[in-house]
């Protein structure tokens, strides 16, 4: 699958997109991110699957585009 | 021929949108890099009222980005000289300024006169502000937000509850000191350029029905290459609850609280805080000669009556701490500071010298 990143988390994770292997849902996912990227646990975030916000754990089909959106607050 | 007359030829548009222009007002929310851009478009375009609130005055690390102000500005007002300036340009169109910061106090008796609200804040707390006081006065909002390269632009409660807010893509708020904002890590002026602009373009959609606007949806851009990317807002359950639904319930928030700005704390943190002493500072709020004085810790004196003008002492740090005799005029002080700097970490110190000294 895709993911795609912006803001402070693009920043943590180094790119903007990267190939991942498919996660069955969106807390395995998260989980998984955290562990690789350990600054991530502090961050708020909200979750797209294929350009659609998410809320709460969604599974993710197969080969799905996953974004990870941080708040920006700048003005 | 009038000044619309590139407008109101454009196929699609017309004098009927140009007319509902005129007919609407729109409310600035900060007249900083977002603003500027957004008023300037939106007058030119011939939106018939146009408000703008901002508590800050010009400096000079601004004036990279907030294009309506020159050298002529510094230490001015922004919502008055904004107001001026566009009054100056366009005398057929009502330009309001309010030159004081945004509070829960003010918020719902500024936006009831007006149609649309543009949030070009720059900080969490008033974001959540503004996104819930809309909630209440039934006001669509167009957001727009920045962070070093990118950018964000949504329409919030376009058609009242059932439309996406702010706290539905954002149910639990990011610390403020988890996001630093613009006056800590650096913008280049064409982003908020950009992105004012692309919010000045959606109040003129969403108000004429031209194109398709953002209602409901999220776009990010990035300056660096140009990528964007569009996200379907959709609501979510965890937000509902929290949202407060009447003008007591908005009262009692405390937003710099909820956004992890709490307003007191105790000298062990303070102290360790402080030892960063580039971004932290910690203030006497008595009168001067009151006693017992700390002698082995640094610290600013500045009384209580004193703070409203002491803006430019306190503008650089980060973690403002407040003490007293006994921690009452110190939190009191930090209520009055957080109005000016929403973005801060500014903190009572509970107990005050007197726990400090005989605890």
């Amino acid at each position: 699958m895709k993911l795609l990143a912006f803001g402070k988390i693009a920043e943590i994770i180094g790119k903007q997109e990267i190939e991942i292997e498919n996660f069955p849902n969106t807390d395995i996912l998260v989980g998984y991110l955290q562990q690789q990227y350990p600054a991530l646990k502090d961050l708020k975030f909200s979750i797209a699957i294929d350009k659609k916000q998410v809320s709460g754990n969604v599974s993710i089909t197969t080969d799905a585009e996953v974004a990870l959106l941080p708040p920006f607050s700048g003005g | 021929m009038d000044r619309f007359e590139r407008q109101y030829i454009l196929p699609g548009f017309g004098p009927v949108s140009q007319q509902k222009l005129r007919e609407t007002s729109v409310l600035i929310i900060g007249a900083g890099g977002l603003g500027c851009p957004a008023l300037l478009y939106l007058s030119a375009a011939g939106i018939g009222k146009i408000g703008v609130i901002d508590g800050d005055v010009v400096s000079l690390s601004n004036l990279n980005r907030q294009v309506l102000f020159g050298k002529e500005d510094l230490g001015k007002n922004k919502a008055e000289s904004a107001a001026e300036i566009i009054q100056k340009k366009y005398d057929d169109i009502q330009a309001e300024a309010f030159p004081h910061f945004l509070t829960k106090e003010n918020i719902l008796d500024i936006i009831k006169n007006y149609d649309l609200i543009l949030d070009g804040s720059d900080n969490f707390p008033t974001r959540y502000l503004v996104n819930d006081a809309c909630l209440i006065a039934g006001k669509p909002l167009v957001f727009g937000a920045i962070y070093q390269h990118e950018g964000q632009v949504a329409i919030f409660n376009a058609k009242g509850r059932h439309s996406i807010n702010y706290r539905d893509l954002y149910p639990i708020p990011p610390s403020a000191r988890e996001v630093p904002n613009c006056n800590e890590t650096g913008v280049l002026g064409v982003l908020p350029g950009i992105i004012g602009t692309w919010m000045a373009g959606e109040c003129i959609k969403y108000l004429t029905g031209y194109g398709d606007s953002l209602e409901d949806k999220l776009l990010f851009y990035d300056l660096l290459n140009h990528n964007s990317y569009q996200i379907q807002l959709t609501k979510n359950p965890d937000s509902e609850q929290n949202i407060p639904k009447t003008h007591s319930e908005l009262q009692a928030m405390d937003y710099q609280d909820f956004c992890g700005l709490s307003a007191q704390t105790d000298w062990e943190a303070a102290l360790s805080l402080l030892k960063n002493a580039n971004q932290s500072v910690l203030v006497d709020v008595r009168e001067i000669g009151e006693q017992p004085e700390l002698d082995d810790v640094e610290y600013l004196q500045i009384p209580l009556a004193d703070l409203p003008n002491s803006r430019n002492q306190l503008a650089s740090f980060q973690n403002i701490f407040l003490f007293c005799q006994s921690g009452s005029r110190s939190l009191k002080a930090a209520d009055m500071l957080k109005s000016q700097f929403p973005d801060k970490n500014i903190q009572s110190v509970e107990g005050g010298i007197l726990r400090y000294l005989f605890d």
